[in-house]
């Protein structure tokens, strides 16, 4: 444990990318292959979920500390994180026992699955008496399930490679792979036989950058460039290799058996073929691409049944061929990555001409003649139900991760409303001890309704300045929840809205994010919910036009 | 009450004066030369021998009165004498009796050792003032020792990898207290102007070599190298023009606010360290007992929680409002204000 806990220490002591690496490289050269794994397990995202309730937790790190439950709160209000507050407030080390990352997991996490709340208390306090602070910390954030440490997935796979000289695209490949905690998948991770049999395997996925600004001057010649729709889905690879069909999103994810009708339709492609494109909602009686809200009503869902297949069929919108069947057969096709977007592309139509299946569609290209005719095009995006534009270099290679460069997300710009600050609740982390998460309201009958919270955009000094209108305008407190006075207004953007029920404001508001402090704005002129209705009004009046258009 | 909570601070009108007055008064005691204890514009001043040179470096005017630790006077109809509150060089305890009545105001302190300073004195008290800067349970601080070693081992790390350590700490006190625990034969040791002048009254108090040779950085070239050296700057250096001096630079901060994560990790700071000047939870708690007081009333800090709690342990506790309005809970203790520009 103490080995790991010092790993966390150093990445959590700086944000420089060179010395994570170097930190995480040391860690896997020197680790036993089980604690590794498990390392690679926790730093990959992964959580064990829900060993003990967040309460019972809280209430017996009181207890070993002997503090009352108001005094637990005020240090957690001054920490902003649980794991780290019983960590300072327990009373030090009774005793020193090292046990490795892999033991701890098995012998003093897992087990708690099972136990009563006695037991499970004994077995926590065990713990904690013998691990000193910064080990307490960790083990109270595996505990808790949320081990955050600014490490992403591409970091963890450079620094298996350096420490085991596997080629990082091998690495990140394997790790694609339901990744078991052992210390056999750790040494199969890291196995010098990059010759991996596994058909199921996907290709990791290749990330667009967002475009700012003028793509003129940012990516040159609009002739060198390919366009087409971003489409709000899935994103996902679909696998047909030896009569079997694997269809991966980019949660790393295998969800085959969630979307049965394009397992089914995956039976007419050739083996050897490998797509990338989206899941969408598709229903031609519709118009086509329906909204992710129609995706949601059955992304959650265990079991499909035949009326809601029906009602939200799905359609895999493609637009890259990754691997090419071989002519004359096989398991496996040909590894298109290198080969230059253009080519991709039209071996990519072939294979969607070849199956003509009506769940598989290409991803038509966007043709416009120049970069203003482009634009014009991304300006209706919203009425097509989809992003923005995509833009993909027409010699580039299919690239690992967000390598710059080659393909680049053009999303269209953003609703803007202004809205008066209402509530306002202490941050976590970094910003434990500011007021950084703010609710929005919007006018209705003399009313301040919430219309968003958001808790981005504003510069340190701004969240400063925040920070103390909160507390010097306190109308109410609500638990760690600040109800202000109605008199600062902020532009907030976002990407979409949608009626709701759900909301008080019968309206849901997607990725909302602080455009800009409206200094110049007194409270009173913030924008009304009615205005916001008449915009929701005006995209579905336009979206029943372009209907009524296809309809006719 | 012997003394009162008032607009420019605790007021004793027995003996006509103010403890570490808001602003310019008749008559003022300081316990030390913080600027959030020692304000300029009072007529007179009465602070610790150990303290009227760095207190004299400080204000600018105003006479100024002395007393031994210990030493008793009359002022008005109390009895004042100041004893050590390991806080800073020459940082006091006040200690008022009248009619039999004795308070105590702590002023800034802690009990943990310091090579530039006289040791806390615990003292008996009816009434004590104390402060709360770190007046939370989660406030408990490692030995000194172990923030010198690690601090010691970052230097070091900072000189192989050719970069030069900069290290954050209050200008008056704490940058001291560092430089006199230190290993000196790690490197080079530069200070920024502001913590350099403090030094140099430092120098003229304790005894010879108690501080290691140190050079202003002011004086350097914009391409000279001092890689392997460290840097003692105060903490609003950081992020400044002043730093680019130094080329390829790690940054650390010494304070006890670094014991929360969220708190270093907002100042975008590389290492913290945690060594404070002040008493944690537990040493607040013990000069609360040692002091054998009826009543206790809290300063400067988590001011409310300290009192619950002492009320919950059935004493008596009351709450001196600071000056400020409206709630002050900035994580950066008042010391910052000693941070000078150079």
């Amino acid at each position: 444990m103490r080995r790991f806990a010092d790993l966390y220490a150093a990445l959590d002591a700086t944000t420089k990318t060179s010395l994570k690496l170097a930190a995480l490289a040391r860690y896997f050269a020197s680790a036993p292959h089980e604690d590794a794994a498990w390392a690679v397990h926790f730093l990959s995202g992964w959580r064990l979920t829900r060993l003990v309730g967040y309460r019972k937790l809280a209430g017996w790190a009181m207890q070993q500390a002997a503090l009352s439950e108001w005094l637990f709160g005020e240090c957690y209000d001054s920490v902003g994180d649980l794991a780290e507050t019983i960590a300072l407030v327990l009373p030090p080390p009774a005793r020193q026992h090292e046990r490795g990352l892999a033991e701890t997991v098995r012998e003093r996490l897992l087990p708690l699955r099972g136990l009563d709340d006695d037991a499970a208390r004994a077995l926590i306090v065990e713990s904690w008496d013998e691990l000193d602070e910064h080990q307490r910390f960790v083990f109270n954030k595996l505990l808790t399930g949320a081990l955050r440490v600014g490490v992403s997935q591409r970091l963890v796979t450079r620094a298996l490679s350096l420490a085991s000289g596997v080629p990082v695209d091998a690495i990140a490949h394997r790790l694609m792979c339901a990744f078991e905690p052992s210390a056999a998948a750790y040494r199969a991770l890291i196995d010098a036989d990059t010759e991996d049999a596994d058909q199921s395997r996907p290709y990791p996925f290749f990330l667009a950058s967002p475009l700012e600004g003028d793509p003129a001057e940012q990516l040159g010649e609009r002739a060198l460039w390919q366009a087409e729709w971003k489409w709000d889905g899935i994103r996902a690879q679909l696998i047909r290799r030896a009569g079997a069909t694997y269809i991966w999103s980019r949660g790393e994810e295998l969800v085959t058996e969630r979307f049965p009708e394009l397992d089914e339709m995956a039976r007419s492609l050739s083996d050897g073929s490998v797509l990338d494109g989206e899941i969408v909602v598709w229903r031609d009686d519709l118009g086509g691409v329906q909204p992710f809200s129609e995706m949601q009503r059955r992304i959650g869902r265990k079991k499909l049944g035949k009326k809601l297949l029906a009602e939200v069929p799905v359609a895999l919108v493609a637009y890259d061929l990754l691997e090419r069947p071989r002519s004359r057969g096989g398991a496996r096709g040909d590894d298109l990555r290198d080969v230059p977007q253009r080519e991709r592309r039209e071996a990519l139509e072939a294979v969607v001409v070849a199956a003509a299946h009506p769940r598989l569609r290409l991803s038509p290209l966007v043709e416009a003649p120049d970069w203003p005719g482009l634009a014009a095009q991304r300006e209706r995006a919203e009425d097509r139900g989809v992003e923005g534009l995509m833009l993909k270099r027409l010699d580039a290679s299919y690239g690992v991760g967000r390598k710059r460069g080659g393909w680049w997300k053009w999303k269209v710009a953003p609703y803007t409303i202004d809205a008066v600050l209402t509530y306002a609740q202490r941050g976590s982390g970094r910003r434990a001890r500011l007021y950084t998460d703010y609710t929005f309201g919007v006018w209705r009958d003399g009313e301040l309704v919430t219309i968003a919270k958001a808790y981005s955009g504003l510069s340190d000094d701004e969240i400063r300045q925040v920070d103390r209108f909160v507390r010097d305008n306190t109308l109410e407190r609500f638990g760690p929840v600040r109800q202000v006075k109605a008199e600062l207004v902020f532009e907030l953007a976002f990407d979409s809205m949608q009626r709701s029920k759900r909301h008080k404001s019968g309206v849901a508001v997607r990725f909302p994010r602080i455009a800009r402090w409206r200094h110049d704005k007194p409270a009173a002129e913030a924008d009304s919910l009615e205005t916001i209705e008449a915009m929701l009004a005006r995209r579905e009046q336009r979206a029943q036009a372009d209907a009524d258009e296809v309809g006719a | 009450m012997l003394l009162v909570s008032t607009e420019l601070g605790l007021y004793c009108e027995a003996g006509g004066f103010y403890v570490d007055p808001h602003g310019a008064v008749e008559r003022a005691i300081i316990t030390h030369a913080h600027a959030d204890h020692a304000r300029r514009g009072s007529a007179r001043y009465l602070t610790a021998a150990a303290g009227e040179a760095l207190l004299r470096a400080r204000l600018g005017g105003g006479v100024i009165e002395t007393l031994r630790y210990g030493e008793r006077r009359r002022v008005g109809d109390v009895d004042v004498s100041l004893h050590p509150a390991g806080h800073v060089l020459g940082s006091s305890q006040a200690r008022l009796e009248h009619r039999g009545e004795v308070w105590v105001v702590t002023g800034d302190f802690k009990r943990q050792a310091d090579p530039t300073c006289a040791p806390f004195e615990p003292l008996a008290a009816h009434t004590l003032v104390i402060e709360s800067t770190f007046g939370l349970p989660i406030f408990r601080w490692p030995a000194a020792e172990r923030a010198v070693g690690e601090i010691s081992a970052w230097w070091r790390a900072c000189a192989e990898a050719g970069q030069t350590a900069v290290l954050y700490a209050y200008a008056l006190g704490k940058a001291q207290r560092l430089l006199a625990s230190l290993p000196r034969d790690l490197g080079p040791i530069y200070t920024h102007g502001a913590v350099e002048r403090l030094c140099a009254v430092y120098r003229g108090q304790l005894p010879e070599h108690t501080l290691p040779p140190t050079q202003v950085a002011v004086g350097l070239a914009r391409d000279a190298k001092t890689d392997g050296a460290l840097v003692i700057a105060p903490p609003s250096a950081h992020g400044s023009p002043w730093l680019r001096r130094f080329g390829a630079i790690s940054t650390g901060f010494a304070s006890g606010w670094m014991r929360v994560r969220g708190m270093r990790r907002r100042r975008a700071i590389d290492r913290g360290f945690v060594i404070s000047d002040h008493a944690d939870w537990p040493a607040l708690l013990d000069t609360v007992q040692q002091s054998g007081t009826e009543r206790v009333v809290v300063t400067h800090g988590y001011v409310e929680v300290l009192a619950r709690w002492l009320r919950e342990q059935g004493r008596e506790a009351l709450v001196a409002r600071t000056a400020f309005v409206g709630e002050v809970e900035e994580p950066e203790g008042a010391d910052e204000a000693d941070d000078g520009a150079e």
